[in-house]
């Protein structure tokens, strides 16, 4: 055994192997994808920035039931509520700090009235460190952008919940 | 070359026009080398990416050709930060200890027969006392940045070239049996003709244990325990920044040029081509193919280079105590075992050497 092991090493066969590897690596097809320019494609159920929507003749849908914050993991939304004159109860302020959100979508299961969603938005940026809170404005804008890709997305992965 | 600097020179003295000429190589020499560095850092992440299956370096000028020069620049605009408790004399001096050797090594390389720098004849000890003085650049760096870390790093390195300078000088002493001479240009001569009366063959353990020794020397992966990142942040230039960085970049690229040039000349043949002594291809209309000339040199040192890199790409780094007994307990005896039986072989007529 040990003559076998000594003749391994001398012979450096054990590198050589390590060698062909990499040797083989190097001329393989490479998986880069460049990506600003190619994008990977995104599942439906991509879980990314978070939005406030609304139903077709333009009402918010938030009915201010705080499940959403209730089950949220990260204690990231802040809800503050109030009666409207027509009687029904809406929020007044409906904050989310996105760095404190770690996009698990429990929000958006819990929500009974299919208020609060996930886009599949991934690449957004702020400048300034408060922007981190989306305040109930800046969630509806972007429910208002994107709506109709979401609504596609949910679409596509409701055959599957 | 030197021809025409004479003709045009002719009014001065010879001694002159022989300052001149060497001021003139080595310049020339001093800015190849840079550009090699510059090409080599391109060219080494481009191939590790490659053996990543990445495609490496693609966005700064055509296929990422400029990225080298863009980190250079990057490198030279950043902030010098010397450390508070730093020995500042040495903290500054210890990047050229470690370049100066590495630059000045190259006075003793051929290129080919007519240009070499400094043509002395005790050029295979030059090169070995030049190679081992950059360690002190290295410990230098680590003693004088006053860190726990640099320190570490420094005395792993110094512990290291002592033990793997001792490998490569045995293996330079079969070299220097089987060339005759200590003169670079004697022992690529005394190896003229095809791939065959190279030394890599009568020598082959030592020109193993000659490379594997100079990748130690050079501190470069897998033996790279000076730098050792996952256990000492970066080794010993840890607390250099900037241009002070760069430096200890440039010389440890600059070494492994050194290191490959030298196993290509050494041990297959310099300038030699591969194809010498093929009397087909000399007599028909190839004859350029069996001359020797830079390129061959240039070819076999960019080999050795990929090597470097190659293994890099493929090997995880070495245990201290591993590297140690790989040092003392495996490259030591086998040089010493070689060496007597290249005796035997020389007593008995055998090899390229029998003269
Ligand atoms: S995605 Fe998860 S963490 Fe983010 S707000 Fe919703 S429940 Fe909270
Ligand atoms: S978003 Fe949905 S779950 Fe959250 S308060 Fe509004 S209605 Fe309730």
């Amino acid at each position: 055994m040990k003559i076998i092991q000594l003749i391994k090493k001398l012979t450096l066969i054990d590198f050589i192997k390590g060698f062909i590897v990499t040797l083989k690596a190097f001329f393989r097809r490479k998986v880069t994808v460049q990506y600003p320019e190619v994008k990977t494609p995104l599942s439906p159920r991509f879980r990314g920035k978070l939005a406030l929507m609304r139903y077709d003749n333009g009402e918010e849908r938030c009915i201010a039931c705080k499940l959403c914050s209730a089950v949220c993991p990260a204690q990231a939304i802040t809800i503050e509520s109030e009666e409207r004159t027509d009687g029904s109860r809406r929020t007044v302020k409906f904050d989310i700090d996105a760095f404190k959100c770690i996009y698990c979508g429990f929000c958006e299961e819990a929500c009974p009235v299919d208020s609060i969603v996930e886009t599949n938005i991934f690449e957004y940026h702020m400048t300034e460190n408060q922007q981190r809170i989306q305040t109930k404005e800046m969630l509806l804008a972007t429910g208002d952008q994107y709506r109709d890709q979401t609504i596609e997305n949910k679409k596509k992965d409701s055959r599957y919940r | 070359m030197k021809e025409l600097l004479t003709s045009f020179l002719s009014f001065l003295d010879p001694q002159w026009i022989n300052l001149i000429w060497s001021l003139f190589q080595i310049a020339i020499v001093t800015v190849c080398l840079i550009l090699t560095v510059v090409f080599l850092v391109y060219f080494e992440r481009k191939v590790i990416g490659y053996m990543h299956s990445r495609v490496g370096p693609n966005r700064v000028g055509p296929k990422g050709t400029l990225q080298s020069i863009a980190d250079t620049i990057k490198l030279l605009l950043k902030e010098v930060i010397i450390p508070d408790k730093a020995d500042r004399f040495f903290f500054l001096l210890s990047p050229l200890l470690l370049l100066i050797p590495a630059l000045a090594a190259w006075a003793v390389v051929p290129f080919s027969p007519e240009f070499i720098i400094a043509d002395i004849n005790a050029g295979l000890l030059y090169l070995l006392a030049l190679t081992s003085f950059g360690v002190y650049g290295v410990i230098l760096a680590g003693w004088a940045s006053n860190s726990k870390y640099a320190f570490l790093g420094s005395m792993r390195a110094a512990a290291q070239m002592v033990a793997y300078e001792i490998a490569m000088g045995f293996a330079l002493v079969g070299v220097l049996m089987a060339g005759g001479s200590l003169k670079l240009g004697e022992i690529v001569a005394a190896q003229s003709g095809g791939v065959l009366s190279w030394f890599w063959i009568p020598l082959f353990p030592l020109f193993i244990v000659y490379f594997i020794s100079g990748i130690a020397e050079t501190n470069r992966h897998p033996f790279d325990l000076a730098e050792g990142e996952a256990e000492i942040v970066a080794g010993f230039h840890v607390e250099y920044s900037g241009i002070g960085f760069a430096i200890f970049f440039l010389a440890e690229y600059i070494n492994m040029a050194l290191i490959s040039v030298l196993t290509s000349i050494l041990f297959l043949g310099g300038w030699e081509s591969f194809f010498a002594g093929i009397s087909f291809l000399e007599t028909s209309g190839f004859s350029f193919l069996t001359e020797p000339s830079l390129f061959w040199l240039l070819l076999k040192t960019l080999f050795f280079l990929f090597v470097f890199i190659w293994l890099r790409a493929s090997f995880p780094r070495y245990r201290y105590d591993q590297l140690m007994s790989l040092g003392w307990k495996v490259l030591i005896p086998i040089t010493i075992l070689w060496i007597g039986v290249e005796c035997v072989m020389y007593v008995m007529q055998i090899g390229p050497w029998s003269v």
